[in-house]
């Protein structure tokens, strides 16, 4: 199939704007004849499941939470940007654009790009009028800081809890709508089909997670906003039950999964403490404004700390090598994500790592409470720093942090055209799951961004391009479709039960983990990643004859929850493996240890590697086959990233 | 097992849990071993070794809430040695940590008490009684695309902070679970304080509290006699200031009610 991205004619600044003229409208009067399935209610699905409604579409909400309130968008820390300008500080819809290009490697669609940056001014708007006490002034106005790589504060913030803030804001919002009957909300329900009837999304097969019960649901158009594959790794900042079974039958049924080696590793999470780890916890990069990251000068006196011979506070300045700050002057420790990363990675291989494990850099803060005081830092991070203490036994008002890098965001995910819908007619995907807006690697305070982007402001006007043309007739569960689709699911669920083999889906998982991390982690090269190939798929067989789930599928049933999640992730692992080895270049949160610059340097290759690679699901252990869409760009000049 | 203080020691301990399951079935308390626990693991880590344990006996793990583990989606809910979220001041259950416990220590393991709260399955209840409180008013009446610029709409500093403060509520529901009568009042009060707190949330002031207020009624919380136990056992240190608020904003609502009907 020939991808066809839908980018609107004209000029990049008017694209948008004409695109909304010219998507056809659904009458107000008809709008309550269509039916919309929404997959997830983070941000993405959360908005769009609201301001669906609120349009007057019959909406049906799922979630595999007990509460809408829970999904993981709730956990981002640092804020929201947006081109507001308050701040007279240079700030444009075009700055956010560029930055947002540049910051992602240049393997994003301008088009995209370009519209969420001029969006983002009225995610403001509507979250300031839905009450989300956004930090402010003491004239009242709204505040805003710097943040992770920008040079202009245009990143809105509620202390350390802007996606709580943000989450209970769209939360209310469907809350609304529930009340109003206008969404009927399924809550502890997993989707685990989407179902296909003549080429068009007409459904969804989901699964009761307090009875068991497999239920057919029918609709007009299915949109997924069911959040990134991180755990893929097992150990990474998402939540426990973040996962990528949506996602991945959504890509059997037909939807290209697009870039999925394209994965983030944030800097500043806390270390691994022992084998028991069942995830690991981010400390928001808002510190890295504040805190200045090192390690020991030398590889000996970084053994003395391991050893605890020496705490870090008692190292003398002349003997910590502030890294960031020597290597990249301009931008020091707010260099972006991958860079920070990388580097750490960088100091932890030449034996200068901290910690125990010797797995870690410190983030001082002594510099920052010296100048302004411990209250004024508490009154900024205090709720980080609390936690931090609560997990690691350290104060770090008193001592360093010790931090390393984790995997926190997958910029792949299902590719979507410039209306959010994927190669599947009628089956959309919004927010983390897919790949639209960050390239190769996102920027801080862009996630909730583009959550709400696509919820609020472009699921609204481009679903109603497809159910405009798309006659009312109700859709029928009676279609034999979906009892094909149910007796998958049935099938798949008595299988997993039946093994009774000697092995968890936990273990199961972590070694899945290891073979990701060490393989397609910070750092990948053509001959490990061969090898992890072969490593995955050796693991699936011994899954399917070896793993063990207990009970049955008519009850709550964690253990085969969890078994049917990491089948899926151990056929993704083996895509996103095949995905990074195919990408010959080092770009933004990929890093291929053969292309980098003599410096060590991401090296990309635009010539040969400018384009999206859409992967096509071809059955069963087949090898998947790859799209690509080029990537065109016409309003920026591709450059090697600097930050020096 | 290695952690990040090499001199913890392992401990051993006994869990006495609830298991029931499912909602209509009995539940009894079931007693069991772990070993080898690192003082450096969560409580819900610890949980798991015990999961896995079970697992490869061929016996039914506990089913419980969890999943961001980091304090902040509200979905863990264990009644710890009888209290909210277990021993820790301002801690979630997730981020309690074996360390304040010792080794030989018998721990029990509840699920939320409350006739509101009806258990699932084990330690695993249903908190959709919440969900319809907030369905009940706890939102501002505005639909997408129909803002004013953010900046329009000044707050002063120190009312923003202190409608932070109260929406910083993470709907766990341990405040229902240490209260004596299982009242809701703490959670109530957090969304009515913050949303009448803001000029965002005058306009629906009087009917949000009094539809809020009837249908925490209507789920069949009890009733507030201040004792303050929910503030006590608040792992995110949610004032016992906004039930005060609350009161007040529901008389006030009363004496001039915009309810017509």
């Amino acid at each position: 199939m020939q991808l066809d991205s839908k980018i609107p004619e004209g000029p990049l600044a008017e694209k948008w704007e004409k695109h909304k003229f010219n998507v056809k409208l659904v009458n107000p009067a008809n709008k309550r004849k269509y039916d919309v399935i929404v997959v997830g209610t983070g941000l993405a699905g959360g908005a769009a499941a609201a301001s669906l409604a609120e349009l007057g579409y019959n909406v049906k909400a799922f979630t595999y939470h007990d509460s809408p309130r829970r999904a993981h968008s709730i956990a981002a820390q640092g804020g929201i940007n947006a081109a507001k300008n308050y701040q007279n500080d240079g700030d444009s819809v075009f700055r956010l654009f560029y930055d947002t290009i540049k910051g992602g490697d240049y393997r994003a669609r301008e088009a995209n790009v370009y519209r969420l940056a001029q969006v983002s001014v009225n995610i403001i708007d509507q979250c300031v009028a839905q009450g989300v006490p956004f930090a402010r002034e003491y004239g009242g106005l709204l505040a805003n800081r710097s943040f992770g790589g920008a040079q202009v504060s245009r990143t809105f913030y509620a202390r350390g809890q802007t996606g709580q803030q943000l989450l209970l804001g769209a939360y209310s919002a469907l809350s609304r709508q529930i009340a109003y009957g206008k969404v009927k909300m399924y809550t502890r329900s997993e989707m685990l089909d989407v179902v296909v009837i003549d080429g068009q999304a007409r459904g969804i097969v989901t699964r009761n997670l307090i009875t068991g019960e497999i239920e057919t649901h029918a609709a007009h158009a299915v949109v997924l906003a069911t959040g990134g594959y991180g755990n893929v790794f097992y150990l990474s900042t998402n939540a426990k039950y973040c996962n990528v079974t949506a996602a991945w039958r959504a890509h059997k049924k037909g939807a290209y999964f697009a870039n999925p080696c394209f994965t983030q590793i944030h800097p500043t999470c806390i270390p691994v403490s022992g084998d028991y780890q069942s995830k690991l916890t981010l400390m928001s990069e808002s510190l890295r404004n504040d805190g200045r990251v090192w390690v020991p000068k030398t590889v000996e006196m970084a053994e003395r700390v391991r050893q605890g011979q020496i705490k870090p506070q008692d190292i003398p300045e002349d003997d910590r090598d502030y890294f960031l700050e020597r290597k990249y002057p301009a931008f020091g420790n707010l260099v972006p994500r991958d860079v920070a990363s990388r580097n750490a990675k960088m100091m932890c291989d030449e034996g200068r790592g901290v910690g125990s494990t010797g797995l870690a850099v410190y983030l001082d803060f002594s510099d920052i409470i010296k100048r302004t005081g411990a209250e004024a830092v508490s009154q900024k991070y205090g709720n980080l720093f609390a936690m931090y203490e609560k997990i690691t036994d350290e104060d770090p008002y008193k001592q360093p942090m010790r931090i390393y890098p984790a995997v926190h965001y997958t910029m792949g995910g299902l590719w979507v055209d410039y209306n959010l819908q994927t190669t599947v007619p009628g089956l959309y995907a919004t927010g983390e799951c897919n790949f639209s807006d960050h390239g190769a690697n996102r920027l801080g305070a862009s996630a909730l961004m583009q959550g709400l982007a696509d919820g609020y402001f472009v699921i609204p006007y481009t679903i109603g391009d497809y159910l405009a043309q798309t006659p009312p007739k109700p859709v029928d569960t009676n279609h034999p479709a979906f009892a094909e689709s149910k007796a998958y699911v049935q099938a798949r669920a008595e299988q997993l039960l039946s093994i009774n083999g000697s092995r968890t889906p936990d273990d199961f998982h972590k070694a899945l983990g290891h073979i990701m991390w060490e393989y397609c982690g910070m750092a990948r090269t053509a001959e490990g990643l061969k090898k992890a190939k072969g490593m995955i798929q050796q693991l699936r067989k011994e899954f399917w004859q070896d793993v063990k789930v207990v009970g049955s599928g008519e009850e709550m049933n964690q253990a085969l929850e969890k078994a049917g999640r990491v089948a899926d992730f151990l056929e993704l692992g083996e895509l996103m493996v095949d995905d990074a080895y195919n990408r010959n270049e080092s770009c933004g949160g990929h890093f291929r240890e053969e292309y980098q610059t003599p410096e060590g340097e991401a090296l990309r290759d635009d010539e040969n590697y400018a384009y999206v690679a859409a992967w096509e699901y071809q059955g069963d252990n087949q090898p998947e086959k790859l799209n690509k869409e080029a990537l065109t760009f016409e309003n920026v000049k591709l450059t090697q990233r600097s930050y020096k | 097992m290695a952690g990040s203080n090499p001199n913890a020691k392992p401990m051993n301990l006994t869990l006495k849990v609830w298991r029931q399951p499912n909602r209509q079935a009995q539940g009894k308390i079931v007693e069991y071993q772990v070993k080898d626990i690192s003082p450096d693991m969560s409580f819900l880590e610890m949980l798991d070794v015990l999961n896995e344990d079970l697992l490869h006996a061929g016996q039914d793990p506990v089913a419980f809430d969890h999943d961001c583990r980091e304090g902040i989606c509200g979905s863990c809910d264990l009644f710890i040695n009888g209290r909210s979220h277990g021993p820790e001041k301002g801690t979630t259950t997730c981020q309690l940590h074996m360390r304040k416990f010792s080794d030989g220590d018998t721990i029990t393991i509840e699920p939320w008490r409350a006739n509101a709260f009806p258990v699932n399955k084990d330690l695993s209840v249903d908190r959709s009684a919440f969900d319809r409180i907030i369905q009940a008013g706890g939102y501002v009446s505005v639909n997408t695309g129909g803002a004013p610029d953010g900046n329009e709409i000044p707050v002063p500093k120190e009312i923003a902070d202190r409608a932070f403060e109260a929406a910083t509520c993470i709907g766990c529901g341990a405040c229902v679970a240490a209260c004596k009568n299982a009242s809701a009042m703490l959670f109530v009060s957090a969304k009515v304080s913050q949303l009448a707190l803001l000029p965002q949330g005058q306009v629906e002031r009087k009917t949000r509290v009094e539809n809020m207020v009837a249908q925490m009624d209507k789920e069949g919380f009890g009733a507030c006699t201040n004792i303050g136990s929910c503030a006590a056992e608040c792992p995110v240190g949610i004032s016992l200031e906004n039930i005060a608020i609350l009161n007040r904003e529901f008389l006030a609502a009363k004496a001039a009610s915009n309810n017509l009907a």
